[in-house]
């Protein structure tokens, strides 16, 4: 469609997008060599560990991304000049967040991918093929992960519009904040059990993995909680900015 | 071309735009003026849809805004040149406006060759000067060669040789059948750039009419008369019904024309040494009219009669 393009000129004709996907590769690939370089030879490292600079550092990253690719229209005022251009709200702000969980997806695979073959070159003797459905998800997996993960940050840009704001309000959730709601006496657990990245986690390494998750979901279940706790914040988002004033 | 109805629009408690209906012609340049804090802008960002109407509506050719297919192709705007992504090139901002409404590429550099900005063109819009922002919002607006413009202080930045050239542009335009629709301050710019003018303050039209209306029925028309006769002159043009003020050998007289009082002076064998009809300018008849719906007041009235004053020669 004409309007995903649109937002790939965006997209690409700024410099944070590049740099984004930059550090999100050096940091998911640079950590896979540092754990397989440091891991002791008789400790065998397994997939997910391959994959944690990812899912627990370059997601932060992707946040980022997602939602300054929505904050910096509001900021600039050019949301008034895409608005102008393309007066339907929805189809504009769907391309938007579709292009940008288009290109979470891409770097996600390179980097789960890129990370696991580093992995894999450097501990020849480890147990790292891909041959358990959980393996696939932790490594395919990242792509989706990052990519539900951003429509998650453009829904929050959208909502909150200030770049700091929505940055810390998002980062801050998914690294501290559901982690802390566990603390809570006698209901923490469970609510726990139900926060969107916990059971993304999920998704990703199944009851394995440095903090396995909680959830009572299987992973295809869970990938799809997590999903539509996204499309329901992108829905909202954009009821909000089709009535608000551009 | 462009119809308002009713247009009004509320803040919260604040009413920035009451009930205001207007229209602007194709073939003209129309002139939108009125105080800081009238509600020019957000008309016209309502005029855009960019901001929802509380009550009444404006369309384009008979349709809202939202009804437009491919709207850059029909209205081109220019509201405020800031609204560019700073580490975006010129042609990259202009390229993406013209790929959503399937305007083709070499537009892009079409207008970036009307406006003078090609060799700028990959630099960052973030690095432009006003001047330079200021034309590029322009581009934006020739962008999809649309049959509506609307500029919201379009000469702000340019230089002489700028503001002339947009001048010149925007009457182009006009002539070609084209709808324009300018706000602005500056008033002795706005007298020469526009044929017809859309007055409003506080929100609420002032009044509608070409700009020659505008200006004789606000400003005085006043004629300054001089002659070695002067007392009786004065008698015969009171008796006339014609208000007379005297200053030191002159008069200013209002109330009768420069032909009447002409020849009443020959019927009565007084000599004049000076008739000349003083008319008044945009400025005074803005003020004037606008007076008391000025929102943010610089509490400089005293001062301001000053500029008024009319200058004799």
């Amino acid at each position: 469609m004409n309007l995903l393009a649109v937002e790939r000129i965006k997209l690409f004709t700024t410099r944070s997008p590049w740099w984004c996907a930059l550090i999100t590769l050096a940091l998911t690939i640079g950590f896979a060599a540092l754990v397989a370089g440091n891991a002791p030879a008789d400790e065998a490292i397994d997939v997910g560990l391959t994959q944690y600079g990812g899912s627990k550092f370059a997601v932060a990253v992707i946040m980022v991304l997602a939602t300054l690719a929505a904050t910096t229209e509001y900021r600039f005022n050019t949301i008034k000049t895409t608005f102008q251009a393309v007066p339907h709200r929805t189809p504009a702000l769907l391309a938007k967040t579709g292009v940008v969980a288009l290109l979470a997806l891409v770097l996600g695979e390179i980097a789960g991918f890129g990370a696991w073959a580093l992995a894999s070159v450097m501990r020849p003797n480890d147990h790292l093929a891909l041959d358990t459905t959980q393996a696939w998800l932790n490594v395919a997996g990242l792509g989706v992960f990052f990519a539900v993960t951003a429509v998650i940050g453009v829904a929050i840009g959208i909502l909150i519009r200030h770049s700091a704001g929505a940055i810390a309000l998002l980062l801050i959730y998914a690294l501290v904040f559901e982690g802390l709601v566990q603390i809570i006496p006698k209901v923490g657990r469970s609510i726990y059990e139900w926060l969107p990245f916990n059971v993304g986690n999920k998704f990703l390494y199944g009851s394995g993995g440095p903090e396995p998750s909680t959830s009572t979901l299987s992973p295809g279940w869970a990938l799809a909680y997590f999903a539509g706790i996204a499309a329901a914040l992108l829905v909202a988002a954009i009821a909000v900015a089709k009535k608000r004033d551009a | 071309m462009i119809e308002a109805t009713g247009l009004t629009k509320r803040y919260g408690k604040t009413l920035a735009v009451n009930n205001l209906s207007f229209s602007v012609p194709a073939g003209r340049v129309t002139g939108f003026l009125g105080p800081n804090g009238a509600g020019k802008s957000t008309t016209m960002r309502m005029i855009l849809g960019l901001d929802n109407p509380t009550g009444g509506q404006v369309t384009i050719g008979g349709k809202r805004y939202h009804d437009l297919k491919e709207p850059l192709r029909t209205v081109g705007a220019l509201l405020d040149a800031k609204w560019v992504h700073p580490n975006r090139s010129a042609r990259a901002h202009l390229s993406w406006m013209a790929k959503s409404n399937h305007i083709p590429a070499a537009r892009v550099d079409e207008v970036l060759d009307t406006v003078g900005l090609t060799s700028v063109a990959t630099k960052r819009a973030g690095g432009f000067s006003l001047g330079m922002s200021q034309r590029l919002g322009i581009a934006a607006a020739l962008l999809g060669d649309p049959e509506v413009l609307l500029f919201d202080e379009p000469v702000n930045g340019l230089d002489p040789e700028g503001i002339l050239w947009i001048r010149k542009f925007m009457h182009r335009l006009a002539d070609e059948g084209r709808t324009v629709f300018v706000s602005s301050h500056l008033l002795s710019e706005m007298a020469l750039t526009a044929s017809r003018l859309v007055v409003i303050g506080r929100g609420q039209l002032i009044s509608q009419s070409s700009t020659q209306d505008f200006v004789a029925r606000a400003a005085e028309n006043t004629v300054k008369v001089r002659s070695p006769q002067l007392p009786a002159l004065r008698e015969i043009l009171v008796r006339a019904s014609a208000q007379v003020s005297g200053e030191d050998g002159e008069l200013v007289v209002s109330g009768m024309d420069s032909d009447k009082i002409g020849e009443i002076a020959a019927a009565n064998k007084i000599v004049l040494h000076e008739l000349s009809p003083q008319t008044g300018s945009l400025e005074q008849a803005f003020m004037q009219i606008t007076g008391d719906s000025v929102e943010y007041h610089t509490g400089l009235d005293a001062e301001a009669q000053q500029v008024l004053e009319p200058t004799s020669h």
